[in-house]
Order: C-alpha cells, then structure tokens, then sequence
C-alpha cells in the first residue's frame, strides 16, 4: 500500500520532471545524489568518500556506464533527526538515478527505508550497520564497504589464535559498537575463548578511566575495543597511559587507528587490528589508485576514499551492463550482483543480500601506517541474517 | 485599517498553504508540512515564552515524547488508526510537561532555562540509552496512520496532499486554540503573571497552579508537533530531543519575536527557509545560519513581527 | 569491588570532578556576576584545545602554548564582550542565550575552516609524561595528576580573587546590585569585561590543559557544555565553592554509575541533578 502511493508519487515526480527539462537532457546525464556528512564529526569521512567517488568518475572521463554524470550533494551532518527530509532532498526535489550514502548508520538506515519503497538504486559507501545487507536487505541497495560483523568476526578468531583465553570487550553503547563486540565474541568463543565481561558506555562520552580501573582488576588476557576518530584516541592514549598496555595486550577492529595514528603518536604504535584495508597491499589497482589519488587531492587516500571509489566502481558495472539505463533494472542489478570488483584492497565479489565477500587483513600500526601483516580470513562473507532475499 | 492589512495577510497565507500542494513538487510539498508542523512546535513555545513568562530550553523533549509515543503506540505490521496515535502522544507529551514542571517550576529565571535544559536530557538519554525506543538507532513507523472511524474515511494520509492539508488543520487549529486560550480567564491570568507575578499572587491567583497548567498544555501542543512530525517522516530518533532542537524551536520563536503568534509561524518558516537555501549554497552553511542568528538579536530586536513597525517608523522619519 | 580498586575509581571521580571544575568556574563566573547565559562556553573549550594544539606545533612545548595561550584567551574574550556581549546585559535571557547560540555555529564552521575535521593529538610535555604504578597492572599518568593539582591551585587562587581583592568585592557586589555600584562611581563596565574574559581565559585554558588527554576534535566544546551546565545549576550560579562541589558530587556520579549501573550511566548525572533540585532548587549554594 505504501509502496503504491509512493511509487505513483515518484512516477508523477517523474513526469512533471521530464516535462519540465527536455527530453534530450534528461537522457544525457546521469543524476547521481551523495549524501555524506561534510560538517561535524565524520566530514573527513565525507570528504574522501567523495573524494574516492570522483576520481573513479574523472577517470573514465567524467562517465558511469557510458553517461555523464551530474552530482548532487546534501550535507546529511550524521544528524538522524533529519535524515529523511535530506534523502527526501535528493530523490523528490532533485530526482537522482542513484543514492550515494552515508558514514552514520542511523542515517543510512533512514536511507534505506526511502530507497526501498521509492526503488530507487543505492550504494552504502561506509556505514556498516548489518542490518543493511541483514533484515533491512533488497534488490536495490548495496554496500562497497563493510558489516560491522565482518572485521570483528576476524579478530575473533586471531585473538584466539594467540592463545587468549579471557577477554574484557568495551565499546560505546551503540549499534555499530555492539555489533561489532557481537562479531568478535562470536568467533573468539567458538574457538574456545570466553568473554569473561562486556563493558559499554554511552556514546559518545571519553571519560575511560573508571573503565581502565575495572579492567586492571579484571586481569583478563587481552581486551578487544571498538572506537573510532576522537574517542579512539583518547581510548588509545589513555589505556598506554595507564600501563595496561605492557600487561594486558589490545586488539580492535581497524577503525580504531585509521585516520587516529598521527593524533595517537606513540601510544598508538605496534597495536595491531583486522580490516578490509591495509597500507602496503601490492597489487596493481592499489599502487594506480594511490598514486592518481594522492596526485589529484594531495593527500594520502585512506580506506573511505577506497570505499567511495569502489562505490562508483560497483555503479560503472551495473550501469554499463544496462546500458546506462538505470530503468533496466533487472540486468543493472544482475551485473552488480555478479560483479568482480577490481578494488585497491584486492577483487572482491558480492553475496547474495549484496555487502562484499572480501579478505579482511591483520595490520599493525608503524609509523602513521597500518602495516599489512597477512590475509587474516579469506573471502569472508557476512552472514546476512534476517536476509530474505 | 490594520486589522484589515493583517487579515488580508493571513487569508492570502492560508490560500497558499492550500493552493501550494497541487503544484505537484513532492518535496516542497513535504518541506511545506515540515515547516507548518516546526510552527505548532514554536507556538507552543510561544505560549510560554511570550506570553507565560517561562523561558524553557527543554521544549524538544514533549516534541520528541510526542513522536515516539506515535511510533510506540502503532502496531507494528498495521497502520494504527490516527485516533489512538495523534491524542495518545498529546496526552503523554503533556502528562511528562505536568510531571516535569513540577521540578521545574519550583525555580526561576536563569535557573528555569537551565534545569528544563537538564531535564531534556535526561529524557534525550532514557530514549538514547535504554531499549524503549530502539536506542540510538531510532525507530521506524512502517505505516501511516489510518483516518478512518469505522467504515467512514474522511481523508488518506498516505496521500501527500491530503497530508499536507491535514498539518495545515492542525495548525489553523491549534493558532485558534491558543488565540482563544489568551483571551479566557486563564489566558488574561497567566499575561499577569508573566508582567507581575506578586500582584497576582496577592489578588489571590495560586500563580504557581497556572504556570503549571500553560507548561502542560505547551507540552502537549509539542507532543502534537511531534506525532506529526512523526507521522510526515516515518523515523524518529533521540536527536528529535537533543538539545539542538531545543535551540532551534528557541530561535524560531525569538526570530519570529516573542509573545506574536503571527511571528512564530513566521519565525518557523523564516527558519525552515534559511535552512534550505544556506545549506544549497555552500558547505559551510551553518556559518551563515550563526551569523544570521548574531545579527538578529543584535540589529532586530523584537523579531520578524516588529519588522514592519519599524520599517514604518523609518519611512515615516524619511518622511518627516 | 575491593578497596584498591574503591579508592582507585575514588580517585578517577576526585580527577574527573576537578577538570569538570576547571570549565564550570567560568561559566559560573559569567552566569553569576553578570548575568548572562553563555551556551559559547563550551567553544572557548575548544578553542583553548586548538590553539594548544597550534601553539604547541609553533613552540614545540605545550608549556609555552599555555604562557601564550591564557593572554591570547584573555585578550579574545575581551574583544567579544566590547563587540556583543556588552550590548546584552539589559537584554532577555532569551537574546542572551540565542546569541551565544549563534557564536557556537560560527566557531565550529570556523574551526572547520582552520584546522579541518580531523583528530589531532597534543604530546604531554616531556617532564610530566611518566606514570606512577598503583597495582601490578594499572598504572596513573602523572599528567592527570598535575591536571587536578592545578585544578585546586586555581580554585583556591579564584576564592583568594573574589574574597580577598578589590576587584573581588566589586564583582560581589555587582552581583547582587549593580545599580547601586554604578552610583558608587565604580566602573561596572571595566570590571564586566574583566570578569567575562577572565571566564573565557578559565574555559580555554581548561581546553589546553585537557587537550593531551583529550586530544582536539570537531563538536569537543559540546561534550562539555551540558556537563558543565548542571554543574553549575547543581553548584548555585555564581558559587565557586557551590561549583566546586557540585563537580565533585557530578564525579562521583559519573565514575560509579558506570562502574555499577552501567545501563543507566548516562542519565545517573542528571537523576543527581534532579534529586539536589528538589531538595534545593536553587541550588546547593545560593550565591557567594
């Protein structure tokens, strides 16, 4: 019923917009909407994924599947409460072809829901909610980056392998920090570990102290952590500063040093962490995409700037499959399903609710780099539950 | 004569609002209700504001209790009926005012703005912490509410149009609630206590007794905001409450100038507008909605509504 | 929970408290005195944080961005007070707390501007970065210890300003009638600004001490506006002593509820609050 009305709105959207621009004109470009945070907390993040997107664009000449494409950009500020009036933005008032979006997932989930009852194609540059390619799961959305389950599920299991047997999680109470503690005991007590106690503190409140205090008494064999940008380095900072570090060793899914090594200096050297991008992978796509990146934007790329290019990567596949007609859906989204990914953090493919069957790496963080150490787990899919698709 | 120029105005407003629909832009239509349902929201806050006396920079919370308590109350796989959602979440936005003004008015002055700022967070912490509400993910309404009474369907909200004139009711509504409501008894008393409040305690009014019913009523009228905001978007979120939208709804109103109901709308729209062309222009848009803000409490003091008053004393000196 | 480990998260609360005190003394200052709402308190926060973290890249010590830093803060709060905050005294609450909302989005776009959206880190200076061992595996920086020593050198030199010094007395006296100490012939305004840069100079050089911990991050000021808020509210406005308790109290709260409610750790702050309210709704000191 929803879906109906919808669908006989954009449809009418459609129409007036046609009749409205010349026909000639609608054809030629694509409209391609990005939705990413440029202001607050993750505007970095925005930044590169935009930054990762455009230069896979320019490169092949400023097309996706044959067409020109024209951007338009809202600034969804990681701000939930507005997240459906500025995806709203883009498919109503500016009636895009594809949706781009977004770091937050709250935001993306918000996103999703539009994307789905307008069908309206979308691709998830960086939030790693599992609930997207999980339950909330369609024919239209897809994901180039991550599930939180995914990088996590890995440390699980190397966590293990070094002969743990009791770790102390900590995270901000939170979806993605949840979910992320839930991948990781998940693999580390298969494997025989036990999660001895499960630490949460509100989002996005820093003060780890008291934390730090009851995990000295806890005396477990490692602890695992989920924090990224600021709240990762005070994390970092603080857990070196208060000795735990010679003790008591730290594992964490990688968003805990990427983009924080410079600001963590020393306190974040040797930690090591699982990812499904790492500085110094050796393969051709990886050294291009580096080079051409650090050339245009004059900085070094990180791995959103990875997750935006393979986000346009992913949409040139579908769209020159359908001749970049983005109506023809059925051969647009068999060709993104079936698609090998030439991506700078090696070729992955996508499963079947459409997140990336990819290898998630061990790194360890020298200098203001995550160093490859080796492929933790090979074409690691996630297990998309609630997945009806 | 400038009771004429003023109704005239708001014919030709009302006109529009209802007109604007059938131009067939789905967003603007949507933007349109956004803007219409901030403007409940900031002539609830009016109401204390301007005409109570109470400056509370907590109002978000009864917006965001109002929101919830819709999505709360819907089945999950129907659509409720509109009848249970839109009264369930006026009634609980106002029962938490009623509860919360009891702390809160037991203070003044700085200390009011101050402790109903404290109290919105801890209700933005109950629906961001604990399980309630989804958490910090927020909660969906899968389906809008159903209008219906029985076999009778007097309009679809699935329908934007009808949508859209469904808000513009609800404000016509509550405007002519609150008009109405100042010109009572009750409205002529919570006016004096806002001007005086020893007098009327010494003419015998339980000043304190009024205060709390113009801060439940205030509530309630922003629960009504909030289920409309609800039922318009579909999502609510903690942020609904965060104290940033307690700062927004302020500026609505201030903008708008204080005791002026004419001006809260005005102030919502104004807002809603700036928004949505600043944020169009550049990146850093939020710098200009700053400086906006600066440059009208230092160069427009009495907001939008004394604009044309002083627009009229300036020609008036050209003149002259 | 043994008593090592007690007195240890003791300790974090006492530690947590005293820089909570740091940021809400001048609020407080502000509030009390003069009157006025300020909600840009929280930026000079992070304004202090950024020019440690400029300063510190300039100087190479994070000593030396201090000695620069607190007169740079001074002379800027100055400078806002003769440029907007002046003309809002006899104005609204209201205005007062619009207004400042306003600075708070020109000085985040500002930063955004300057320094970009990215985590920068400030090294604790070299003398301080050791750590004292407590149990076999925890350790305390001796940095945080510093940071709370200074904490109460400044409290005790602001009771010596306000209790014992000339200017003290007009800022007491001011608060409780400033008519009457306009009609002495003493220069309200001269003092005005002083105070209201001295609260700006607090707030900054709060950012600046924390900034090593804390590191430097977009919306940093935010995080600790509401918290000092009800700090504030908690203390009496325009309380030192009253703040200074209150940071204490809201230490506690904070370091324990996490420890032993954790579900609810967010809200115990603010069911503190509401329980000193009912008891005091003015506060626990009224003014001082």
């Amino acid at each position: 019923m929803l879906f109906v009305s919808f669908a006989s709105f954009v449809s009418k959207a459609l129409l007036v917009g046609i009749a409205s621009t010349t026909a000639a004109q609608a054809e030629d470009k694509l409209r391609v909407g990005l939705m990413l945070p440029y202001t607050g907390t993750y505007a970095a993040l925005g930044n590169a994924i935009t930054n990762g997107f455009k230069l896979q664009v320019e490169g092949n000449g400023g097309k996706l599947g044959g067409r020109t494409v024209e951007f338009f950009t809202v600034d969804d500020e990681s701000d939930p409460a507005k997240a459906t009036e500025n995806v709203n933005k883009l498919v109503k008032r500016d009636r895009v072809d594809v949706l781009v979006g977004t770091v937050h997932s709250g935001v993306a989930m918000a996103m999703a829901k539009v994307a789905r009852e307008t069908n309206t194609l979308m691709v998830v540059p960086n939030a790693g909610a599992d609930e997207l390619t999980g339950p909330l799961c369609a024919p239209n959305i897809f994901r180039s980056s991550f599930s939180n389950w995914q990088s996590s599920y890995a440390m699980g299991r190397e966590v293990a392998a070094r002969k743990h047997k009791t770790v102390v999680t900590l995270t901000w109470k939170y979806a993605a920090g949840q979910q992320s503690v839930d991948g990781f005991k998940e693999a580390f007590e298969k494997e025989g570990g036990k999660v001895v106690k499960e630490l949460t503190l509100p989002f996005p409140n820093v003060e780890f102290q008291p934390f730090l205090t009851e995990i000295a008494a806890l005396k477990p064999d490692a602890v695992f952590v989920f924090f990224a940008g600021a709240g990762a380095v005070k994390f970092v900072k603080d857990y070196a500063a208060a000795g735990l570090r010679t003790s008591i060793p730290l594992y964490a899914s990688g968003f805990l040093t990427d983009g924080t090594l410079e600001a963590m200096g020393e306190a974040g050297q040797g930690l090591v962490t699982t990812l499904h991008y790492a500085d110094g992978i050796l393969n051709a796509q990886n050294q291009s995409f580096r080079l051409r990146y650090a050339k245009a934007y004059k900085v070094q790329p990180d791995v959103y700037a990875v997750q935006g290019f393979d986000a346009a990567q992913l949409l040139d596949i579908g769209l020159t499959a359908a001749g970049g007609d983005v109506t023809r859906r059925a051969e647009l989204q068999k060709a993104m399903e079936t698609a090998q990914i030439a991506s700078p953090r090696g070729t992955f493919t996508l499963s079947r609710a459409h997140n990336p069957v990819q290898d998630i790496y061990l790194r360890k963080a020298e200098g203001k780099e995550n160093k490859l150490v080796a492929v933790s787990i090979k074409a690691l899919a996630d297990p998309a539950r609630g997945c009806k698709m | 004569m400038k009771f004429r120029a003023s109704s005239v105005a708001l014919f030709v407003a009302v006109a529009a609002v209802i007109v604007f629909p059938f131009t067939d832009s789905a967003f603007y239509t949507e933007l349109l209700a956004k803007a219409m349902i901030l403007a409940i929201f900031a002539l609830s806050l009016d109401l204390l504001v301007g005409y109570t006396g109470l400056v509370s920079f907590g109002h978000a919370a009864y917006f965001g209790i109002g929101a919830y308590a819709t999505v709360l109350l819907a089945p999950k796989y129907d659509p409720a009926s509109l009848w249970v959602v839109l009264p369930g979440a006026v009634v609980a936005a106002g029962l938490a005012a009623l509860i919360i003004g009891l702390f809160v008015l037991r203070t003044r002055g700085i200390y009011f703005i101050m402790v109903t700022l404290a109290f919105a967070q801890m209700v933005y912490y109950v629906f961001h912490d604990t399980a309630i509400g989804g958490g910090s993910d927020g909660i969906y309404l899968n389906f809008k509410p159903s209008a219906a009474l029985g076999a009778f369907r007097p309009f679809d909200l699935e329908q934007a149009r009808q949508q859209c004139w469904f808000v513009t009711a609800a404000l016509l509504i509550t405007w002519w609630f609150l008009a109405r409501l100042l010109r009572s008894p009750f409205g002529r008393a919570i006016v004096g206590i806002r001007s005086n409040e020893q007098r009327m305690r010494a003419l015998g009014f339980a000043t304190v007794r009024y205060k709390l019913a113009a801060f439940t009523i205030a509530g309630a009228i922003a629960g009504l905001a909030g289920s409309l905001y609800a039922i318009l978007f579909g999502f609510v979120t903690p942020e609904l409450l965060s104290w940033h939208q307690s700062g927004n709804v302020l500026l609505m109103v201030i903008l708008g100038g204080i005791g002026s109901f004419a001006g809260s709308v005005g102030g919502a729209f104004a807002f809603v507008a700036m928004q949505e062309v600043f944020s169009g222009w550049t990146r850093h848009w939020q710098l200009l909605m700053g400086g906006v803000i600066v440059a009208a409490v230092l160069f427009l003091p009495g907001g939008l509504a004394a604009l044309p008053g002083r627009l009229k004393r300036a020609f008036g000196a050209d003149r002259g | 929970m043994d008593l090592p480990t007690f007195l240890i998260q003791l300790l974090n609360a006492v530690q947590y408290g005293l820089l909570l005190f740091l940021v809400a003394s001048g609020l407080t200052l502000i509030f009390g005195i003069m009157g006025v709402i300020n909600l840009a308190h929280g930026a000079f926060y992070m304004v202090g944080a950024y020019m440690a973290f400029a300063l510190t890249g300039l100087t190479g010590n994070l000593f030396y961005a201090i000695l620069l830093g607190i007169p740079l803060a001074f002379a800027f709060g100055a400078l806002l007070e003769w440029l907007l905050f002046a003309h809002l005294y006899k104005r609204d609450h209201l205005e007062q707390v619009l207004l400042t909302y306003g600075l708070i989005l020109i000085f985040e776009e500002g930063r955004s501007l300057l320094f970009g959206d990215d985590v920068h880190g400030v090294d604790v200076p070299a003398l301080f970065a050791a750590s004292i061992r407590l149990t076999d595996t925890l350790s305390y920086p001796v940095y945080r210890l510093v940071i709370s020593a200074v904490c109460v050198a400044l409290a005790a030199g602001l009771f010596v300003l306000i209790r014992r010094t000339r200017l003290g007395m007009v800022i007491r006296a001011g608060s409780h009638d400033r008519d009457m100490v306009q009609a002495l012939g003493i220069d309200i305004d001269r003092t005005y600004r002083i105070v209201f840069a001295l609260g700006v100079a607090l707030a900054a050089f709060a950012g600046m001490l924390a900034a090593p911990v804390s590191s430097v991050f977009p919306g940093m000021g935010n995080q600790v506006l509401i918290v000092s808020f009800v700090v504030v509210v908690i203390g009496g406005i325009g309380s030192i002593w009253g703040a200074l308790i209150a940071s204490l109290v809201i230490g506690l709260a904070d370091t324990f509820g996490k420890v032993l409610v954790p579900e609810y750790a967010g809200l115990a702050v603010y069911l503190v609050m509401a329980m000193v309210l009912l008891w005091r709704p003015e506060g626990i000191f009224r003014r001082g």
